[in-house]
C-alpha cells in the first residue's frame, strides 16, 4: 500500500515515530477521516496537503488528542497513546490564528509551559531568551503580541510551542494568515529551524508550493482519504492519479482512448507514451495527463513524435514565465496549457494568434484511467 | 483507497478517550452548577405550577382554582387591562425610542454623549419612582394637573406614562445597537441610484433595523406586562395582573389564586421570549465584515429638529426625577413648601427606615460579586467543557429560563419553595441569602449572555495550547481569560448591582423583618401614606445607583488605560 511506503531516498534505517493506524473519525454521520493509515520517521518535516474539508486538520488534532479519533490507533515513540487526552501527550502546537495570550508579554507566552514545570525562575529566563533568540526575536520580550507585526507573532508562537521540547511539533496552517512575502521568508525561517532542532514536524496547508518547499514527505489528502505519500519530487512528477496531479501543480488533463501497449488517442491525435499505459487494455477511456511547463516548443520539426501545429488564443504574462491557452485544430474543443520561458516567447516571437509546432514529450505524459 | 481497506476498519478498536485532570474538574463544576440552577430556577417553578392545582389544604384540585379564576370577571378583565396597557405602552415607546436613537446614530446634533446619558437615567431608578412623580405632577394635587383635562392619572394614563419612562432606556439601547450597524456602502449605493430619502429609509434603514426593533417591541411588552411598581403606585381601581397576584398573596393570603394569576402572568411573557428567540436566530449575520461604517453627515435642519426632539424627551426624564428630588426636599405638599430633611429621617416612618437602605447596599454588593463570579464561571463552563453534551445542554437551557419569568413570579415561586418545611433549605427563608440567590437568578440570564458573548470573542484555541503546555485550565482561566474579559466581568457586577438597588417585583414576597430593602421601603411608605420620604428613599436608590455607575466609569476607563498595550481594539 503506498502509505507504506518507507521515505524515498532514505537507504539508512530510520526510526518510526508516529504510527497511524486505521484512523476514522465521524461527527454524526459524516465520516472526516476514513481508514488512515501512515507511519511518520523521527525527524521528518511531514505536510498534510489537501482542499479545505479533506480531514487533514481534523487528522492532526487526533494525533494531538484534541478531538480524538472515533477508532484507530495511534502510537508515538512507541507509546499508545489512542486514548490519551491532550494534556498527557508530548506535542507542541502553533495554529493559523497565533492563539497568543493577549494580555501576557512575549516573554511570558514563551515562558507559559515553563512556569508550570517547577523550574527556577532563573531557569526559565534562561530558557526564555534562548528561544527567543532562535526565532530572532530577543529584542521583544517586553512587548506585547499586539505591538508584534503578524509574522513575529507567529514566531513568538513557534517558540512557545517548542519551550517545553516536545516530541512532536504541529502546525495547522501556520502561515496562512500572513501576506505573501511574511509567508516566504517564514518558510525559510521554519525550515532552517527544524534542520537545527530536528523535531519531528507536521505541518498542515492548502498550499500546495508550501508543502512542496519545506516537507521532507508530503501527504496529499481528499475526501478524508490519503491519496499519495511521498517526496515533493515524487509527488510532482509522478501522481498517483489525476486528483494529485490536479491539486499539486498545475496539470493538463485531456480525454482519451488505449490504443495500443503504449500509446493512446486524443481527439485526431496519436501519442507514443514512453511509460506505457500501466496495463490498460486497448479501448479503455483514460485520462491523458501532462504539466504545462512539459510541453515543448524549441526545435520541434513538424511530423516528430507527438507534435502537432496548435494556435495561441491567450498569452498571459506571468513575471518569470508566459502561460499560453493553445487550441488545435487535431484536438477538437480540447485546450492545452502550456508554460513558455521568457527566452521561449523572445526568440521565437510567440503571440497572440500565432500558429506554432509543439510536442507532447511521450516520457512526461502520464494516463490514468477515466473514473 | 483500494477495496481491501473498508474491511481493515472493522478490525480498527473503537477510541475510549481517557478523560483528563481538567475534563473530570470541568464536568464535576458543571454538576454543582447543574444542581445550583435547578434549586434556584426549575424547582421553585415546578412548585409554583403544583400550588396552582392544589387547594387550601393541598388536596390536588385539577384545574378548579383556573376555573374560578376565569369566572371571576375582576380577575378575568385583568388580562384584557395588563394587554391594553402592554401594547399601548410598546407603541409609545417603541416610538420615541426609535427617533431618539435615530437622533443619536444618524444625525450630527451637538451632545449626543450627555443625551445618551440622560436616557439611561430611568433605569438607575426603581419603576415606583416615575409613578410617584407623576402623582406629584397630575395628582389630585398636583402641579400641573390641568393638563389631563378633566381625566384621572389614577389609572391606564398614569400606567402607561410610567412605563413609557420606566421602559424607555431598555428600548434605546436595542434600537441604538441595531442603527449602528448600517453599512455605509448601501447608502452609497440608494444615493448614487437617485433615491430618494424616505425611500432610502424604507428601503435600507429600517430593514436594517428591524430585527432590533422587534427585539426591543417584546423586552418592552415583557417589562411592562410583569412590572408592578408603577400600576401598584397610580394603578388606583385599574387591575392589571402583575397587581393581582401581589393582592391575592400580600393582601388576601390566597396562595393557590396567587399561583394562578402568576402563571396566566408567565403566558404572555414566555410567549414574547419565545418569539424573540425564533426571530434572533433568524438575524444571521445581517452585516458583513467588509460592510463600511456609516458616518452621517451634518444637515442643519435635521439635526436641529432631532435635537428639539431629543430636548424634549430628556427634559422629561430629568423632569420627572427632578420632581422626585423637590417632593423629596418640602415639608408637605401643597400646604408648606419649605425645604427640610425631614422627609429623610427615615427611621420615623412606618416601611423600613434607614436599615433597609443599608441592607439593599449589602444585598446589592453581594448579588454584584456572588453573582458574577457564579455567572462568569458558568459561561465559562458552557462554553468550554469538552464532550458532556446532555448535560451541557440542559444547564445552558436552565441558563435562559430566567430571561422569560418575570419577577412576581419568580418571589412567589421562592415563597412555595423555600418556605415549604419538608425543604431541607428551608433555612434560607427570611435571610439574607435568599434575596441574594432569587436577585442573582432574576437576572442571570442577561449577565450569562454578555459572559458568553466575551468568552466567544476570545480565540478557541487558548485552551489547546494550555493542553499543549500541559497548563491545568484553570490557570489559564485566570491569568489569561479573566484578565481578558473584565470588561465584561465589571459590565455584569454593575448591572448586577443596580437591578439589585430597585428590583422590587421579586423579593417583595421574600423580605422579612430584619432584611427590609430599599425599594420595598418605598412600597411600603407610599402604601403607607408617607409618599414624600417614598420618593425620598427613590431619590437615594437613584443616588446611590449612578454613584456606582460613575465608580464603573473612571475603572473602566482606568482599566483601559493599563491595559492600552495589549488590549486591540
Amino acid at each position: 500500500m503506498v502509505t507504506q511506503e518507507t521515505p524515498a531516498g532514505s537507504g539508512n534505517q530510520r526510526t518510526r515515530y508516529l504510527k497511524i493506524e486505521n484512523i476514522t473519525k465521524k461527527f454524526g454521520d459524516f465520516v472526516a477521516l476514513q481508514d488512515i493509515s501512515l507511519d511518520i520517521y523521527k525527524g521528518e518535516f511531514i505536510c498534510f496537503l489537501g482542499p479545505s474539508g479533506c480531514g487533514k486538520t481534523t487528522l492532526l488534532r487526533a494525533i494531538a488528542g484534541l478531538d480524538i479519533q472515533t477508532s484507530g490507533r495511534i502510537e508515538q515513540g512507541g507509546k499508545d497513546i489512542s486514548n490519551l487526552p491532550a494534556a498527557e501527550r508530548n506535542f507542541g502546537i502553533v495554529f493559523q490564528s497565533y492563539a497568543l495570550f493577549p494580555n501576557l508579554t512575549v516573554s511570558k507566552n514563551v515562558g507559559y509551559g515553563l512556569v508550570n514545570r517547577r523550574m527556577g525562575k532563573a531557569a526559565i529566563g534562561e530558557r526564555v531568551a534562548e528561544l527567543l533568540d532562535l526565532v530572532g526575536l530577543s529584542d521583544q520580550g517586553s512587548k506585547y503580541p499586539a505591538q508584534l507585526s503578524g509574522g513575529e507573532q507567529q514566531r513568538v508562537a513557534l517558540a512557545r510551542a517548542l519551550a517545553t521540547s516536545p516530541g512532536l511539533l504541529l502546525l495547522d496552517e501556520p502561515l496562512s494568515a500572513l501576506d505573501a512575502k511574511v509567508r516566504v521568508f517564514l518558510r525559510q525561517e521554519i525550515k532552517a529551524l527544524h534542520r537545527r532542532l530536528g523535531v519531528t514536524t507536521i505541518m498542515v496547508t492548502h498550499d500546495q508550493e508550501e508543502a512542496l518547499t519545506m516537507a521532507d514527505r508530503i501527504v496529499v489528502m481528499n475526501q478524508g482519504t490519503i491519496e499519495q505519500v511521498g517526496t515533493p519530487i515524487e509527488i510532482y512528477r509522478n501522481p498517483m492519479n489525476r486528483c494529485v496531479g490536479d491539486f499539486v501543480g498545475i496539470m493538463n488533463c485531456l480525454s482519451g482512448v488505449v490504443t495500443g501497449a503504449a500509446s493512446v488517442r486524443v481527439g485526431a491525435m496519436e501519442f507514443d507514451c514512453a511509460n506505457g499505459v500501466g496495463g490498460l487494455t486497448e479501448g479503455q477511456a483514460v485520462t491523458v495527463c501532462l504539466r504545462p511547463e512539459e510541453i515543448a516548443v524549441r526545435g520541434v520539426a513538424s511530423g516528430g513524435a507527438n507534435s502537432f501545429e496548435a494556435r495561441i488564443s491567450r498569452l498571459e504574462f506571468l513575471g518569470s514565465f508566459y502561460r499560453a491557452t493553445l487550441e488545435a485544430e487535431r484536438l477538437g474543443d480540447m485546450k492545452i496549457t502550456a508554460d513558455f520561458s521568457i527566452n521561449e516567447v523572445r526568440d521565437l516571437t510567440l503571440d497572440e494568434g500565432a500558429t506554432i509546432q509543439i510536442a507532447l514529450p511521450g516520457e512526461h505524459i502520464r494516463i490514468f484511467a477515466e473514473a | 483507497m483500494t477495496e481491501g481497506v473498508t474491511t481493515l476498519s472493522a478490525a480498527a478498536p473503537l477510541a475510549r478517550p481517557i478523560l483528563s485532570r481538567d475534563d473530570w474538574i470541568m464536568r464535576w463544576g458543571m454538576l454543582v452548577l447543574g444542581v445550583w440552577l435547578s434549586v434556584a430556577v426549575v424547582l421553585p417553578l415546578y412548585t409554583l405550577l403544583s400550588k396552582g392545582l392544589e387547594d387550601h389544604a393541598g388536596r390536588f384540585v385539577g384545574l378548579a382554582n383556573f376555573a374560578e379564576f376565569f369566572a371571576t370577571p375582576v380577575l378575568f378583565n385583568s388580562i384584557y387591562n395588563s394587554l391594553t396597557i402592554a401594547i399601548i405602552s410598546t407603541v409609545i415607546t417603541i416610538t420615541l425610542a426609535f427617533v431618539y436613537a435615530y437622533a443619536l446614530t444618524r444625525s450630527c446634533m451637538p451632545g449626543k454623549g450627555i443625551f445618551k446619558g440622560i436616557a439611561m437615567v430611568p433605569i438607575l431608578a426603581p419603576s415606583l419612582l416615575p409613578a410617584i412623580s407623576l402623582v406629584y405632577l397630575f395628582g389630585n394635587q398636583g402641579m400641573i394637573k390641568g393638563v389631563l383635562m378633566g381625566e384621572t392619572i389614577y389609572g391606564p394614563i398614569g400606567i402607561v406614562m410610567g412605563e413609557v419612562f420606566w421602559t424607555f432606556p431598555h428600548a434605546l439601547i436595542i434600537i441604538i445597537t441595531a442603527l449602528s450597524m448600517a453599512d455605509a456602502r448601501l447608502y452609497e449605493a440608494a444615493e448614487s441610484l437617485g433615491t430618494s430619502k424616505l425611500r432610502t429609509f424604507f428601503t435600507v434603514t429600517l430593514p436594517g433595523a428591524r430585527y432590533g426593533v422587534i427585539s426591543a417591541c417584546f423586552v418592552v411588552f415583557t417589562l411592562v406586562i410583569t412590572d408592578f411598581g408603577v400600576p401598584k403606585v397610580i394603578g388606583g381601581q385599574y387591575n392589571v395582573l402583575a397587581t393581582d397576584v401581589y393582592k391575592q398573596v400580600i393582601g388576601q393570603q390566597n396562595f393557590q389564586m396567587g399561583a394562578v394569576v402568576g402563571m396566566v402572568l408567565l403566558v404572555p411573557a414566555v410567549l414574547a421570549f419565545i418569539a424573540d428567540r425564533i426571530i434572533q436566530r433568524k438575524q444571521v449575520a445581517l452585516i458583513s465584515a467588509r460592510a463600511v461604517p456609516y458616518h452621517p453627515k451634518p444637515k442643519t435642519r435635521f439635526d436641529m429638529a432631532m435635537m428639539g426632539f431629543c430636548c424634549v424627551v430628556g427634559f422629561m426624564i430629568l423632569g420627572i426625577i427632578a420632581v422626585d428630588a423637590f417632593a423629596s426636599f418640602i415639608q408637605l405638599w401643597p400646604y408648606n413648601l419649605t425645604l427640610t430633611l425631614y422627609n429623610y429621617d427615615f427611621d420615623l416612618r412606618d416601611g423600613g427606615g434607614w436599615a433597609s437602605y443599608r441592607n439593599s447596599i449589602v444585598m446589592a454588593s453581594y448579588t454584584a460579586v456572588i453573582g458574577t463570579v457564579i455567572i462568569f464561571a458558568g459561561a465559562y463552563l458552557v462554553e468550554k467543557i469538552r464532550g458532556f453534551t446532555v448535560i451541557r445542554s440542559l444547564v445552558q437551557f436552565m441558563c435562559i429560563i430566567p430571561l422569560a419569568v418575570p419577577g412576581l413570579v419568580l418571589g412567589l415561586a421562592y415563597i412555595f419553595f423555600f418556605n415549604h418545611p419538608d425543604n431541607p433549605l428551608e433555612f434560607v427563608y427570611g435571610t439574607m441569602a435568599i434575596l441574594v440567590i432569587c436577585t442573582v437568578t432574576h437576572f442571570y440570564t442577561v449577565s450569562h449572555l454578555t459572559a458568553t458573548t466575551a468568552l466567544k470573542q476570545m480565540d478557541p484555541e487558548f485552551e489547546a495550547v494550555s493542553m499543549s503546555l500541559k497548563v491545568p485550565f484553570y490557570k489559564t482561566f485566570w491569568r489569561v481569560t479573566v484578565p481578558v474579559c473584565v470588561p465584561a466581568i465589571l459590565d455584569i457586577s454593575i448591572y448586577l448591582f443596580v437591578n439589585a438597588m430597585t428590583t422590587v417585583s421579586a423579593v417583595v414576597f421574600i423580605y422579612s423583618a430584619d432584611t427590609t430593602l430599599a425599594s420595598v421601603a418605598v412600597l411600603n411608605m407610599d402604601d403607607a401614606g408617607e409618599v414624600a420620604s417614598a420618593a425620598a428613599m427613590g431619590m437615594m436608590i437613584v443616588c446611590t445607583s449612578a454613584g456606582v455607575r460613575v465608580l464603573h466609569a473612571l475603572l473602566t476607563r482606568g482599566i483601559a488605560r493599563a491595559s492600552q498595550a495589549w488590549r486591540v481594539r
